[in-house]
C-alpha cells in the first residue's frame, strides 16, 4: 500500500508541472512502432491459423479460432416446424437490434425481436463517452471520415465509412425526435466534446449516460410499437434454404432449455461483440452475454468475417478496487482534461491519441516498470481525474460524470479528490461479419448490424463511432431486411450448412474444442479453483 | 498478461464470512460482489445478470444486513456482500402496465400525462419509491414534478434511472414512477425542446449535396491517396 500512497502523492504534487505540459501526438511511424511492440493484437503467440470456412488461412486469436471451428449445439435431426413465421427476425436487444426492429416495423414488416438477456441489457447501455456526429461549423462529414480512417489504420471500408459519417446527423435527428436528450449549450445547440483520435469536437453526450439514455428511449419505443420480444431466447443456430440463403433461426428458451424454430424472410444479427471470451486473458468491460455469437452463427452459413483478428482494448479499465477490475472509466475523462500518469508522476502519452496507441503506451509503461501494483497483484497507471476540476472549475466532475462518481463512491473512492488506477480492458470487437452498405452479409437474407459486423472501423474503432454505427447501420439493415421480406417468399428451413461445415472440419482433421455459440461465460466456481481455506470449511 | 483470476473470486479477501442467499447460508470470502458470491457458491445465474457494469438494472436485488430491520434494494453486480447479510436477486419482472403512446400524435404532452398515466396524480406521498431506488433518485419528488409539468427537471433527475423497476411494487397508488418519468423525459426531448440549429443546418447541407463532389473524389482514391489526403492540418 505504501508504494501506492507514495506514487499517488507524486501524482498530486506534480499536477502544476503537468498542467503546463503538452504531450505531442506521435508521428504515424512512431505510433505504428508502439502499437506493434505493445498492443495485444500483435502478440504472435496468441494467434492461430483458421483452417476451415470462408476465412481459412487467416490468423486470429485462439479464443475466436476455437469459436469458429466449434460444434453446433443443435441436433441435426431437430424438428424444424416453425413456431413463429415472420418477415424479419431481429436477433439482439441492444441499440442496433432495437433500431433495426423499429425501422423494419415502420416499413410495414412483421418483426420479431429475440434476445439472450433482457431487452436493453447490452453494451449500448454502458456507452458513456458519446456519439460522434460532425455538426460544428468548422467540422464536416469528410473530416469525420478521415479521422476515422486514420484511427482505423486506413483499413476501414470507405463505402461503409462514408455512409456512417454522412448519415450521422440524420441519425442524431431521429434520436432527438424519439426524445433522446443530448446535452445542449445556452443557445440550444448541441454541445460537442472532443474524443480521442478526432481533430474536431463532435461527441454528442447525455452527461456520462449517453448509451443508457439512448437505450432507455429505444426500448420504450420498441414497446410502444408493439414489436413482440422474446427474452432469454438467444439464437443457437441459423437456418438456410437449399440454396444457402438464410431462412430462419433456432432459438433456445433459457428457462426450460427447449428449442424454438423461427421462419423469417430476413434475419438481422445484432448480437454485439465478444468481450466475455476474455481474449488473451483480459478482463472486459462487456455485458454478460457478449460471447461473439454472430461470428460463429454467420460463419457456419458461409459468411466471411472482416478484421476478425483485431480487438479494442479500452485504455482505461479500472484495476482498483479489485471488484471493478475491467470496468470502464469513460474516455470522457480524458476528453475533459484528465491526465494519464505513470508511477513516477509523469505523463507518457497524449491522452487523446487513438485508443490502440494510448492502450499500447499504458502497457509499455507497466511492462517497463513504471506501473503501480495493486494489492491483488494487478498493475496499472494513474488516471488523474481531479485535474478536470482544476482545469474547468469545481463541480465539473460531479456534473459531467455522475455515473463514474457513483460507481467509485460505492467503494469509498472519491474520484473528485483522488486519481484512480487503470489498465487496458477488452472493450470492443473491431471486426466482425463483413457487410455491405445495406448491412447484408455474404449470405443472402442474413443482415448484420452494430458491433457484430465488420469492416467499418478498420483495425481500431474511433471512440464515439460505435453508438453512431448501431443507429446508422441498424437503420440500414432494418430497411434492407424489410425490403427483402416484401420481395421474397419464405425459404425452406434446413440445417444443411451446419452439416456441410462439420464435414469440412472433419476433413481438415479438426476436433472442435467447444460447442458454440457459448451463450454465457462459465463463471460458476468449480471444486478445482476453490481456495484451500474455503474447501476446508 | 497476468493469469486471469476466476470471475467468482475477483476481489476475494482471505477472511471468510457467512451470507444467506435465498435463505440458505454459505461461507464466502469477504470482498465479493453479490453476483460473484452467487457464482462462488455454485449458482448458475441466467436471469439476474446483465451489463455487469451497474447500468442495466437486470441484477436488482433485495437484501438485509445483520442488525438492520430494513429491507434494501441494490444492484447485485455492484454491491459487496458483508457478514450476516441475507439477499436474493428479485429479477424485477413486475407485470406492470406500460402505456402505449405515440409522441408525434400528442397535442399537449403535459396534459396527456393524465391520460397516459392517470394514476400519476394520485401519489399519496408515502415516499416508498424514493426509499426503494438503488440509484438514490428522489423518485417521489420526480412524480410530483411530472404532475406539475416540470418535465425538464424530471428528465434531469431521472438521467441516472436504470429502469430496474424497484419503485413499482412499493407504490400504494399503483404508479410505475420510472415509466411516468420516462414519458415526461421523452416528451420533453421530442416535443418541448426546440430542434438544435447546428444539427438542422448540417442535415440540410448534406441534403443539398454540399459534399457530393468531394465524396466522388474520395471514393475513387487509392489507399495511398487516402493516407495523404487524411493528414490533419496543423
Amino acid at each position: 500500500m505504501d508504494v501506492i500512497a507514495e506514487s499517488k502523492s507524486k501524482v498530486i504534487h506534480e499536477r502544476d508541472e503537468r498542467r503546463k505540459q503538452t504531450v505531442p501526438i506521435q508521428s504515424p511511424e512512431e505510433r505504428d512502432r508502439l502499437v506493434r511492440a505493445f498492443h495485444p493484437d500483435y502478440k504472435k503467440e496468441e494467434y492461430h491459423k483458421i483452417q476451415t470456412g470462408p476465412n481459412a488461412g487467416e490468423r486470429t486469436v485462439r479464443e475466436v479460432a476455437e469459436l469458429l471451428e466449434s460444434d453446433s449445439p443443435v441436433p441435426a435431426d431437430l424438428d424444424l416446424t416453425p413456431q413463429y413465421r415472420v418477415d424479419v427476425l431481429v436477433v439482439g436487444g441492444g441499440g442496433a437490434g432495437a433500431t433495426a426492429a423499429l425501422t423494419a416495423k415502420a416499413l410495414g414488416a412483421d418483426v420479431l425481436l429475440v434476445t439472450k438477456l433482457r431487452m436493453g441489457d447490452s453494451n449500448t447501455v454502458m456507452a458513456q463517452g458519446g456519439m460522434q456526429v460532425a455538426i460544428t461549423e468548422d467540422d464536416s462529414p469528410v473530416t469525420h471520415f478521415f479521422d476515422t480512417l486514420r484511427g482505423g489504420h486506413l483499413k476501414n471500408d470507405p463505402k461503409l465509412l462514408k455512409v456512417l459519417v454522412e448519415e450521422g446527423p440524420k441519425a442524431a435527428q431521429w434520436l432527438i425526435g424519439l426524445g433522446v436528450l443530448f446535452d445542449r449549450d445556452e443557445s440550444g445547440n448541441l454541445k460537442t466534446k472532443k474524443g480521442g483520435g478526432s481533430t474536431k469536437p463532435r461527441l454528442l453526450t447525455c452527461s456520462d449516460y449517453t448509451g443508457l439514455e439512448i437505450m432507455r428511449v429505444l426500448k420504450d419505443e420498441v414497446l410502444n410499437q408493439r414489436i413482440p420480444i422474446l427474452e432469454f431466447s438467444p439464437v443457437v443456430e441459423l437456418l438456410t434454404d437449399p440454396d444457402g440463403r438464410c431462412s430462419g433461426a433456432v432459438l433456445k428458451n433459457m428457462d426450460n432449455d427447449q428449442f424454438i424454430v423461427v421462419e423469417a424472410k430476413s434475419v438481422i444479427l445484432a448480437t454485439g461483440g465478444s468481450g466475455r471470451l476474455h481474449i488473451e486473458g483480459f478482463p472486459t468491460s462487456n455485458h454478460y452475454g457478449a460471447t461473439g455469437d454472430a461470428l460463429v452463427l454467420a460463419y457456419r452459413t458461409g459468411a466471411k468475417l472482416a478484421h476478425a483478428d483485431t480487438f479494442q482494448y479500452h485504455p482505461t479499465g479500472a484495476v482498483f478496487p479489485e471488484q471493478l477490475a475491467g470496468a470502464l472509466v469513460t474516455e470522457g475523462i480524458r476528453s475533459d482534461g484528465g491526465h494519464l500518469v505513470n508511477r513516477n508522476g509523469k505523463r507518457f502519452v497524449n491522452e487523446l491519441d487513438t485508443r490502440d496507441v494510448v492502450a499500447a503506451s499504458i502497457i509499455r509503461e507497466c511492462a517497463e516498470g513504471r506501473g503501480v501494483k495493486t494489492p491483488a497483484g494487478r498493475v496499472g497507471v494513474w488516471l488523474d481525474i481531479p485535474m478536470i476540476d482544476l482545469l474547468l472549475g469545481e463541480g465539473n466532475i460531479t456534473k459531467r460524470f455522475p455515473a463514474m462518481v457513483r460507481q467509485f463512491e460505492r467503494y469509498g473512492i472519491d474520484i473528485r479528490k483522488e486519481p484512480v488506477l487503470i489498465y487496458p480492458t477488452l472493450h470492443y470487437q473491431n471486426g466482425g461479419v463483413a457487410i455491405d452498405t445495406d448491412g447484408q452479409s455474404q449470405t443472402q437474407g442474413l443482415f448484420v448490424a452494430g458491433e457484430a459486423s465488420g469492416g467499418l472501423h478498420g483495425r481500431n474503432r474511433l471512440m464515439g463511432n460505435s453508438l453512431l454505427d448501431l443507429i446508422v447501420f441498424g437503420k440500414r439493415a432494418g430497411a434492407a431486411a424489410a425490403q427483402r421480406a416484401k420481395s421474397v417468399p419464405a425459404g425452406k428451413l434446413t440445417l444443411s450448412h451446419v452439416t456441410r461445415f462439420q464435414k469440412e472440419l472433419e476433413k481438415n482433421g479438426i476436433k472442435p474444442k467447444r460447442i458454440a455459440p457459448i451463450i454465457l461465460p462459465d463463471y460458476v466456481r468449480r471444486a478445482e479453483i476453490m481456495p484451500a481455506a474455503a474447501a476446508k470449511q | 498478461m497476468t493469469e486471469r483470476v476466476h470471475e467468482s473470486t475477483i476481489g476475494a479477501q482471505s477472511r471468510m464470512i457467512t451470507v444467506e442467499i435465498m435463505g440458505r447460508p454459505y461461507s464466502v470470502p469477504d470482498g465479493l460482489t453479490m453476483l460473484r458470491a452467487m457464482w462462488y457458491t455454485g449458482h448458475e445465474v441466467v436471469r439476474g445478470a446483465g451489463c455487469l457494469g451497474g447500468f442495466c438494472g437486470a441484477c436488482a436485488a433485495t437484501y438485509r444486513t445483520k442488525d438492520d430491520v430494513r429491507l434494501r434494494n441494490t444492484l447485485a453486480c455492484q454491491m459487496l456482500v458483508e457478514d450476516g447479510m441475507s439477499f436474493f436477486l428479485n429479477f424485477s419482472y413486475y407485470p406492470n402496465r406500460k402505456s402505449i403512446y405515440d409522441l408525434d400524435q400528442i397535442s399537449d404532452p403535459k396534459q396527456e400525462l393524465f391520460k397516459i398515466y392517470p394514476e400519476a396524480s394520485l401519489c399519496r406521498n408515502c415516499n416508498a419509491c424514493t426509499e426503494a431506488c438503488p440509484q438514490g433518485i428522489d423518485v417521489r419528488d420526480g412524480v410530483w414534478k411530472a404532475v406539475f409539468g416540470d418535465f425538464q427537471k424530471v428528465s434531469e433527475m431521472f438521467m441516472d434511472c436504470v429502469m430496474c423497476g424497484q419503485c413499482i411494487p412499493v407504490c400504494i397508488a399503483d404508479i410505475a414512477p420510472n415509466h411516468v418519468a420516462l414519458y415526461a423525459s421523452r416528451a420533453h426531448g421530442a416535443r418541448l425542446t426546440a430542434p438544435p440549429q447546428n444539427l438542422t443546418r448540417r442535415v440540410d447541407e448534406i441534403r443539398s449535396g454540399k459534399y457530393t463532389d468531394e465524396w466522388k473524389k474520395i471514393l475513387s482514391m487509392s489507399e495511398e491517396e487516402l493516407k495523404a489526403a487524411g493528414q490533419p492540418s496543423k
